[in-house]
């Protein structure tokens, strides 16, 4: 008998960008249709569907995402179970996660995901007050705080404790950029210098424009499935080695750390343990940069460098080519961050690296991936590790 | 956001920075909680009532540029961690000043004012900023 290992057998997604003359509707069902054909299987034979999306019910006014992604699949009489999965900017890596967990249970063999996010049908400051929703309403944000003030705090503490220049954390954004340049759906395609990710408009001291993923419009989908079903339709895809998520406070201030990720030192440490490896079995990242300062502090609590030494990484070794490259996607910085497709975004990279089909910006023998997908400021992390065979 | 009950509920905490003390291991919570993630259900029914003196130090700040429609007319403001003495951490704007003498470390105290409106003929919700002292 087959193990119920899990495989991701096919990926797809829309441009991520302003995408004014499409719909919530239009991006999911553009990606969801894209995975499927690209998996080699027809949407009759998904057994259930996970759409995932963070702010769709303010943004947008549309809540019922399940419904509406199915519905507009062409798979509303089908009558398989759709829902969605909501654990804010971490929406996607989520969605995934119960997708890989549905198929572990042996409850079913064909999953779909489809994260979407259409954040442009909103004015420009009005956005911002929407984004603080990620944070606590009633303690952060009622007081003036958005996700960029607030990493801009862990950003400030951070340098002073460390002694790190602010060069360091632009580093992450012009890595991104070089990359994103690379990547046929990214946002941006213009690469940045380190001078222009210095000198951008200030956001919240000491983060700039630069420092900061935009506000992006975009779906990513993928298709799991059981390794039974794959070997037995003669299906090609890539393993889901492991999934962890892990919980932190949900307030900046209650946690322990400005900028020690708990929630992400948990999802690391038992991603690799559930996968028997190590950081340094990992040929490339895709990491939550939503704020390049996150970036260091990521690359540290996911075990890639310790505390406070993160900038020597970022500085020498995380571009395609080096010793590990880091967001060959773009990253939320430049691939854009629709918030319910990024997580599920970083699979269709990591299938493209995985699959040796990321042409220009493929990661030389890419072997295993790891993707990091966080809340807000760090209240939920997801860490999947994929690859390996 | 027209709903009136979210501004109220909150008004004691947000005027007199009330905070609860865990009857079991004393530690000192802001917001309240009705559970101690250290002690759990021991705690349950032992959370007592603790008004805050509203004094203590920046532990990090930044000064807020892009803001949401509620707070542009207030941008830049300085924004801030505040630790205070009684041990709970909290998120406040730091006023009175242009932001250029604010750094980590030195010493503020509460004071009551205007933080925002539901719009320009809703409500006006009050609580607590920070100068330094």
């Amino acid at each position: 008998m087959l193990s119920n290992n899990v495989y991701l057998i096919g990926a797809g997604e829309t441009k991520y960008g302003e995408l004014w003359e499409k719909s919530l509707r239009d991006l999911a069902v553009e990606a969801g249709l894209k995975a499927i054909e690209n998996a080699g299987i027809y949407s009759k034979d998904v057994q259930i569907l996970y759409g995932s999306n963070s702010l769709a019910g303010i943004i947008n006014g549309q809540e019922n995402i399940g419904s509406l992604i199915a519905d507009f699949s062409g798979i509303a009489t089908n009558n398989i179970p759709a829902v969605r999965i909501e654990a804010s900017s971490a929406s996607g890596g989520a969605a995934v996660r119960e997708a890989y967990l549905a198929i572990r249970s042996g409850e079913y063999d064909v999953v779909a995901v489809g994260g979407v996010e259409k954040m442009t049908d909103i004015f420009g400051n009005e956005v911002l007050d929407m984004l603080s929703s990620l944070l606590d309403r009633e303690w952060e944000a009622f007081f003036g705080a958005t996700p960029a003030a607030l990493a801009a705090i862990s950003a400030r503490k951070y340098m002073k404790d460390f002694n790190v220049k602010k060069e360091s954390l632009a580093m992450m954004s012009v890595n991104d950029h070089a990359n994103a340049s690379l990547n046929p759906h990214s946002h941006y395609k213009n690469k940045i210098t380190l001078d222009q990710a210095m000198n951008a408009t200030s956001v919240a001291e000491p983060l700039n424009l630069m420092d900061c993923s935009p506000i992006t419009d975009g779906a990513s989908a993928v298709v799991l499935v059981s390794e039974e079903y794959m070997k037995k339709n003669k299906l090609d895809g890539v393993r889901i080695i492991s999934s962890a998520i892990s919980q932190d406070y949900l307030a900046l201030h209650s946690r322990n750390s400005l900028y020690t990720l708990d929630s992400t030192r948990a999802a690391a440490r038992d991603a690799f343990m559930k996968g028997g490896l190590k950081p340094s079995d990992i040929s490339f990242a895709e990491i939550h940069d939503s704020y390049s300062i996150y970036g260091l502090m990521e690359l540290e609590d996911l075990g890639f460098a310790a505390k406070g030494k993160a900038n020597t990484l970022v500085e020498e070794d995380i571009k395609l080519g080096g010793r590990l490259p880091v967001n060959p996607s773009g990253g939320l910085k430049a691939k854009g961050n629709p918030l319910g497709a990024t997580g599920v975004g970083q699979f269709v990279e990591a299938f493209l690296q995985l699959k040796n089909k990321a042409d220009k910006r493929q990661v030389k023998d890419a072997r295993y991936g790891l993707l990091h997908n966080m809340a807000g400021t760090g209240s939920t992390s997801i860490v999947h590790i994929v690859g390996g065979e | 956001m027209g709903e009136l009950s979210r501004f109220w509920r909150e008004s004691d905490h947000r005027y007199r920075i009330m905070a609860n003390k865990c009857g079991n291991c004393g530690k000192v919570y802001f917001p309240i909680r009705d559970v101690c993630p250290q002690c759990h259900r021991e705690s349950i029914g032992k959370m007592k009532p603790l008004e805050l003196t509203g004094k203590g130090e920046i532990v990090s700040f930044t000064i807020v540029h892009e803001a949401p429609p509620s707070f542009v007319r207030q941008r830049p403001y300085t924004l801030a961690l505040i630790k205070l003495d009684e041990g709970p951490t909290l998120t406040g704007q730091i006023v009175d000043t242009d932001g250029s003498n604010v750094e980590i470390g030195k010493r503020v105290r509460a004071v009551f004012r205007r933080i925002g409106e539901d719009g320009k003929s809703g409500i006006i919700q009050y609580g607590y900023k920070f100068a330094l002292e």
